[in-house]
């Protein structure tokens, strides 16, 4: 078996996929080890819907032109600053090339979907989403002569000095060991790992959500950091948003996501406000909750709106709670219900004339008096049918992960390591220190797993 | 109507709506993107938009073994189905045929036998010239038109109960253009992006289906334009079959019938090879005889054209006829539904576009 394959990959998501394929395409023999089974290969890759594009002029499905300063600009806005500028600007400038690239591996491009009419510029979606993408990807890898093994997973990369000489894996219930000649991590974070965020995290990770595979669990990562590569990214933080609380512990996607809270008045398991639902436009905002509600006792929030506000967001997987009074709305959600009343009706109080109310943009709308306040879009809930959501924290990704340079080569103190690559979000946090950017992780992964598969496709004939 | 599969397929169709990743595939998911919650009538109109092209199905993150079980071509073939028979007129064999391909040989022989023994009792003194010599033209007619007519008739009336079913209203010529031009071209089993359909071959695009059907469609649509002129030819212009290799009713109706019997042999070769989890399997046998049927339609109306001086020809008429008839009958029974039904939700798809 090792003396059968030139390159290893590990993972088989976006990133490991662009890398066994651009690998392949120069002839090596390439072996990609997936951890899940095959109905649920491809990671959180496979919860995707789009990637962000740089373009010059129109290109694709996608109109006008987003050049690469604006990209940068928008990414530094996220980071606050946290990236290597070098790095981000090769990722930024190469997303160009990788549209026609992946429409000729099989991905099909379409304009973007209903509802999200403000990424359609900057971001091209993918008809039928990131599971079509993973589809067409595993097609064309096979097709190349790409080995895939499910329900592979890599447990131990043995570093010797200056290099990894040893792969072990677990296939079904028998033990491998191989040496190949270079390998491939992309093999996601470890959000999965309940033990790993905790420690990270503090015992409140218990109640996190996680929105994407259960499979990401960081075993490779911690094994590599165990034995001196070198690591980047803060091991303490995590994305995460706010989803509806009734989402699966993992893999619940896009469609536990709850776009209702800027119309809301959002309170936590004492039925006490805690932070300003309106600050600003809901994609600016998504992120920031899953913070929020990470803070509040047994890591939960209920989100409650009135007959008036249920057509004005995107509907979501589970129909809310509903109720004909806030007492009632209160017992069915397991709220105190005086304290609940009491929140409602200070708020409500608190609202003033909703004559220029518009859901679409900041109107302005704030509370008096309140604290915190609603800052914009504060109408009174007033009008029944009341409806109410949960919120949990839901995780998408971690930033801890390996350090790379611009050939996504991996490297210990004491220099590189001469037949280890990384790609995708193993290694994003060298370029998204904190924050995200839509359609940005999907952009790491194609263009560093093409690069880590060129590179290695390139040490090995 | 099967009011379980009706909620099975709303509770997707909100997971969808939610999610609509697969907004590029087909007319469906559109359609559900315009609304907000799906009364019965609504999954209805869903359901028969659907073509079973399975892009939906290999594109979901959700199916199988997720909890949320996500099979949309599956729960929409059951749905129309029970909807076929739902608004059947008469109830009375409203499932037995859509289930069953026996059930639609059985059709066939008792087709053969009726017409047989009409080519007994009646043909005697029939005195005309080719096959009017075994069966008169006033007989052919008297047996052909109402089996036609009255089937149509049928569907006419279940149109109008699904029409009020899905909350239709006031069309214009343009919706029908739109929907005749869709059917036309099958742009459903597009995919979106020319590529085709996962019909066959897993998560494999391919037009194959489509073109296949296509085949069936338009093998069919040529056979019976040819009926058509050849009655046109008698009652207007007074020119009676037999008619010449170069008539109007053999320059269309032998190509359409050879083009019908590749297509459905075809599509039964398609059929054979599709998952059948992603398709209403209780009605697979059903499905499957009525390819078979169509098959047996054309195939037996080109021996009877190859072999028209042959001795066997009162057996050979008899089988042919029994066959049309049989087909004609069962129109509103059948898979055969499924052009009316689809095309009247493609026209009020056209129209909820619109408004
Ligand atoms: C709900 C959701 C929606 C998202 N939407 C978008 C979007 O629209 N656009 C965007 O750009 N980003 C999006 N993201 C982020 C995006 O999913 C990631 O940035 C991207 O998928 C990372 O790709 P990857 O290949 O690095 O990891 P993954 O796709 O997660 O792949 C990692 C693979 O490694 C395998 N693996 C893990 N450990 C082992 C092991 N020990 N042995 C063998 N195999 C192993 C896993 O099974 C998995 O298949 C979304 C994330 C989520 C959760
Ligand atoms: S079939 Fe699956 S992927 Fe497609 S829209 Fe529905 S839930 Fe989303
Ligand atoms: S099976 Fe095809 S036609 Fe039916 S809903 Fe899915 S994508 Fe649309």
């Amino acid at each position: 078996m090792s003396e059968t394959h030139d390159i290893v990959v590990v993972g088989g998501g976006n990133a490991g996929l662009c890398a066994a394929i651009t690998a392949a395409e120069t002839g090596a023999r390439v072996l990609l080890l997936e951890g899940a089974p095959k109905p649920y290969r491809g990671g959180n890759s496979r919860h995707t819907r789009n990637f962000r594009c740089m373009h010059e002029g129109p290109l694709s499905v996608l109109e006008d032109s987003y050049g690469e300063d604006e990209y940068f600009n928008d990414l530094l806005k996220v980071t606050a600053g946290k990236t290597d500028e070098n790095l981000a600007r090769l990722v930024i400038r190469s997303s160009q090339e990788c549209l026609r690239w992946m429409e000729r591996q099989g991905v099909h491009f379409q304009p973007s979907l209903s509802g999200t009419l403000s990424l359609g510029r900057t971001n091209a979606f993918f008809l039928g989403g990131g599971k079509a993408l993973v589809n067409a990807y595993y097609r064309t890898a096979q097709r190349l002569g790409v080995e895939v093994k499910y329900d592979a997973h890599v447990k131990h990369l043995a570093l010797d000095g200056d290099q990894v000489s040893k792969l072990e894996y677990i296939s079904g219930s028998e033990r491998r060991q191989i040496s190949p000649k270079a390998i491939i991590v992309a093999a996601g974070g470890f959000q999965s790992n309940f033990d790993w965020l905790v420690r990270a995290w503090g015992p409140a990770a218990e109640n996190f959500l996680i929105r994407g595979t259960p499979y990401n669990t960081g075993v490779v990562l911690k094994d590599l950091l165990d034995q001196g590569a070198v690591p980047v990214g803060d091991p303490t933080q995590c994305h995460a948003v706010a989803i509806d609380g009734r989402a699966p512990k993992f893999d619940g996607g896009i469609v536990t996501r709850l776009d209702c809270v800027i119309y809301s008045v959002v309170v936590n398991k004492h039925a006490k406000r805690f932070y300003d639902e309106g600050e600003d436009v809901w994609p600016k905002r998504y992120a920031i909750w899953g913070r929020l509600v990470a803070a509040q006792p047994d890591q939960v929030a209920y989100s409650i709106i009135d007959a008036r506000s249920l057509d004005l967001f995107m509907p979501s997987v589970f129909p809310p709670i509903k109720a004909d009074t806030i007492e009632e709305l209160a017992g069915k959600l397991n709220l105190p219900e005086q304290e609940l009343r009491a929140t409602i009706d200070a708020f409500n109080a608190s609202c003033g004339s909703v004559e220029k109310f518009h859901p679409t943009e900041l109107d302005g709308l704030t509370t008096s008096g309140l604290t915190p306040a609603k800052t914009n879009w504060a109408r009174p809930i007033v009008t029944p049918p009341f409806y109410g959501y949960s919120l949990r924290p839901g995780v998408t990704f971690t930033y801890l992960g390996l350090k790379v340079d611009e050939n996504a080569q991996t490297t210990t103190q004491a220099g590189l390591i001469k037949n280890l690559w990384a790609a995708g979000e193993t290694m994003a946090g060298s370029i998204l220190g904190q924050g995200y950017l839509a359609g940005f992780g999907m952009t790491i992964g194609t263009v560093f797993g093409r690069i880590a598969g060129r590179e290695a496709a390139a040490y090995v004939n | 109507m099967s009011t379980d599969a009706v909620k099975e397929a709303r509770r997707q169709v909100e997971v969808c709506n939610a999610c609509r990743y697969c907004e590029g595939y087909c007319s469906v998911f559109p359609a559900i993107s315009r609304q907000r919650s799906f009364s019965d009538g609504d999954v209805v109109q869903l359901a028969n938009l659907c073509h079973n092209c399975r892009g939906c199905y290999y594109a979901c993150q959700y199916t199988e073994p997720h909890e949320f079980a996500i099979n949309v071509p599956k729960v929409l073939a059951e749905v129309q189905q029970a909807s076929w028979q739902e608004h059947a007129v008469p109830q009375r064999f409203a499932g037995a045929f859509h289930r069953s391909g026996v059930a639609i040989a059985f059709a066939v022989v008792i087709g053969f036998a009726l017409i047989f023994w009409a080519l007994k009792a009646l043909g005697e003194n029939a005195g005309g010239e080719g096959f009017y010599a075994l069966l008169s033209h006033t007989a052919m007619v008297a047996i052909f038109a109402p089996a036609f007519l009255l089937p149509l008739l049928s569907i006419g009336l279940s149109l109008r109960t699904y029409w009020r079913k899905v909350g239709g209203g006031r069309i214009q010529i343009s919706d029908i253009t739109a929907a005749v031009g869709s059917a036309a071209r099958m742009k459903n089993l597009s995919g979106g992006h020319e590529e085709g359909c996962n019909f066959e071959d897993e998560d494999r695009f391919s037009n194959a289906r489509r073109w296949r059907h296509q085949a069936v469609m338009y093998g069919f649509l040529l056979c019976f334009a040819s009926t058509c002129s050849a009655t046109v030819l008698h009652f207007v212009f007074h020119m009676p079959a037999p008619y010449g290799p170069l008539s109007l009713p053999k320059i269309l109706g032998v190509p359409g019938g050879i083009l019908l019997s590749i297509g459905t042999l075809a599509m039964a070769e398609l059929k054979l090879r599709a998952d059948r989890t992603l398709s209403d399997n209780r009605v697979w046998g059903g499905e499957m005889g009525f390819i078979v049927l169509l098959f047996f339609v054309s195939t037996s109306g080109l021996v009877l054209y190859l072999f028209a001086d042959a001795g066997v020809l009162d057996v050979l008429l008899a089988t042919h006829l029994g066959a049309v008839l049989a087909l004609f009958l069962l129109m509103p029974y059948t898979k055969m539904a499924h052009g009316f039904y689809r095309l009247t939700a493609l026209v009020k798809d056209a129209h909820d576009q619109r408004s």
